[in-house]
């Protein structure tokens, strides 16, 4: 495994579900059990109705681009020596919005509307990234 | 509710003239800035019992300004929701004053962006020299490199998918700004440019070239706001704030249509309060970050339909002697931007009610009402919008 330069995520009492799953290659999602409602980023609380009475989903990991740009510059380490990479911010079936990149492609080739489906790349031990990648 | 509209005025200002000081401090900068605009006013240090600013760097930075300027405040409010914290302040210390708690508020802001090497548009995670990855929201958005460019441009590819926005209507910003810029001996660059020499510099993410975005520099600068009494004893012309409006807006847990932006909430009070409509508008301080972001803001403002923004600014309507100018002093674009541009906005909007460029070229013709609209944060997560309606009395 090369070494993971990127930044890498705070994994916190709110999020270790997330990202234990993200291991085992499963997105999650949040769903209320009270109102019903699906929330992305994952929180303690549900932001529509306020309960906490909240449940982990397994989402499809489908979903298509709602808007994108190729980004060109950007000095974190790890990025800065990247090149052009694609910003996203994905529309999942479930209806949640969330950021990601567009990877394995031709960052020119990505548009808003294009289906996309979630793959993982293992940065460590403890944590794999959800990315998209253009459907099969 | 309590009738705000003419409740202060801005009594004095001072903009720092420099771009670049990296021999002073944060705090000298302010300073500096407070004894001119206090100076303008014709108060003193005496006079001054409510504190307002804001900054990236400077913890508790209310606390701080107090004990370096040697002030004792009895109403002190450092509200930081980005590049349009003041326009907040306004907004609060207005509402200080008409509740009576106090009678002169002075607002201050300074950066050192620019002699600290600070990244704020591409920086990503580093971006105010301190790490930003937070365990919520923060972390979701970093690891994908996400910067403050790629999240104004995000928005741009949403707006230009669905309406049609070309490169060239958003490069008419970014002309007419420079346009102004050229009149204004400070501004940062002040060579004029044509929409083929915005559309074919340097693409940063797409749609958003180089010339698209905002400069980076070190400045500052200081607003002095009073009640009517006390305005009527001041040096210059008063100018009042006729009306205000706060908003947020964010990702709505995923659920949320950020094409439309916080000036959609802010700006009914501000007109309702103001008792004006678009028609009495004579020019626009407008948030200029990046030319998207001034487009979609005139949108959300209802200067015209959403998805009209590139027709609108289109034709050099946003220059003086168009239909709406636009960011006279040069903007961020052109001018300055330390980082949190927002006390500019109030600043040139002043000198133009109080025709100071009379006879001169940058003048607006019989400018009377104002529009000031900042926005703090980032048109693609989550951020401020403010607006302040000012008037010529």
């Amino acid at each position: 495994m090369p070494e993971w330069k990127k930044p890498l995520p705070t994994v916190s009492g709110e999020t270790r579900p997330f990202w234990e799953a993200c291991r085992r290659g499963e997105l999650l999602i949040q769903k209320c059990n009270s109102c019903g409602e699906y929330q992305w980023y994952p929180r303690g609380i549900c932001a529509n109705c306020w309960t906490s009475d909240i449940a982990w989903v397994k989402a499809s990991g489908k979903g298509t681009v709602w808007t994108c740009t190729v980004t060109y510059q950007n000095r974190t380490a790890g990025f800065a020596e990247e090149g052009p990479y694609v910003l996203a911010l994905v529309e999942l079936e479930e209806g949640v919005k969330m950021f990601t990149n567009i990877v394995q492609c031709n960052p020119r080739d990505v548009k808003i509307g294009m289906p996309v489906e979630v793959t993982f790349v293992q940065a460590t031990d403890q944590i794999s990234v959800p990315y998209f990648k253009p459907a099969q | 509710m309590v009738d705000l509209s003419r409740a202060a005025a801005i009594v004095g200002i001072y903009e720092h003239p420099t771009r670049y000081a990296p021999d002073k401090s944060e705090l000298q900068i302010q300073g500096e800035s407070a004894i001119k605009a206090l100076e303008d006013a014709g108060l003193s240090k005496k006079d001054v019992d409510g504190l307002f600013t804001s900054s990236s760097t400077v913890r508790m930075s209310g606390l701080n300004l107090a004990d370096y300027l040697n002030l004792y405040p009895k109403y002190v409010d450092n509200t930081s929701v980005g590049g349009a914290s003041f326009e907040f302040h306004l907004s609060h210390a207005l509402t200080a004053i008409a509740a009576g708690r106090i009678n002169c508020a002075l607002i201050t802001y300074s950066s050192q962006a620019r002699s600290g090497g600070v990244s704020i548009g591409t920086g990503g995670i580093g971006r105010f020299g301190h790490p930003v990855l937070e365990p919520s929201p923060d972390s979701f958005e970093e690891l994908y490199g996400f910067t403050t460019v790629g999240l104004y441009a995000m928005i741009a590819q949403r707006h230009t998918h669905l309406y049609g926005t070309r490169p060239e209507q958003l490069a008419e910003v970014a002309v007419a700004v420079r346009k102004h810029a050229s009149m204004n001996p400070y501004a940062l660059f002040r060579n004029p440019i044509g929409i083929e020499d915005v559309v074919t510099s340097r693409m940063i993410s797409s749609p958003l070239h180089i010339l698209d975005c905002c400069v980076i520099t070190d400045g500052g600068g200081a607003v002095v706001v009073a009640s009517p009494e006390v305005a009527r004893s001041c040096k210059q012309r008063p100018v009042s704030v006729l009306g205000v409006g706060e908003s947020v807006a964010h990702q709505g847990a995923g659920q949320r249509d950020l094409v439309y932006i916080a000036a959609r909430q802010s700006h009914g009070s501000a007109f309702d309060m103001a008792g004006v409509t678009h028609e009495d508008i004579d020019m626009c301080m407008i948030y200029d970050s990046f030319t998207i972001t001034v487009l979609t803001t005139l949108e959300d403002l209802g200067f015209c339909e959403k998805g009209e923004g590139g027709d609108f600014v289109s034709g050099g309507r946003l220059q003086i002697g168009g239909g709406l100018p636009v960011n006279t002093d040069g903007g961020g674009l052109s001018s300055n931007h330390p980082g949190m541009r927002g006390i500019f906005l109030l600043l040139e909007a002043t000198r133009q009610l109080r025709h100071e460029f009379e006879g001169t070229p940058r003048q607006v013709p019989d400018c009377k009402i104002a529009l000031c609209h900042g926005t703090g944060g980032a048109l693609g997560s989550r951020h401020s919008g403010g607006t302040v309606i000012l008037g010529r009395d």
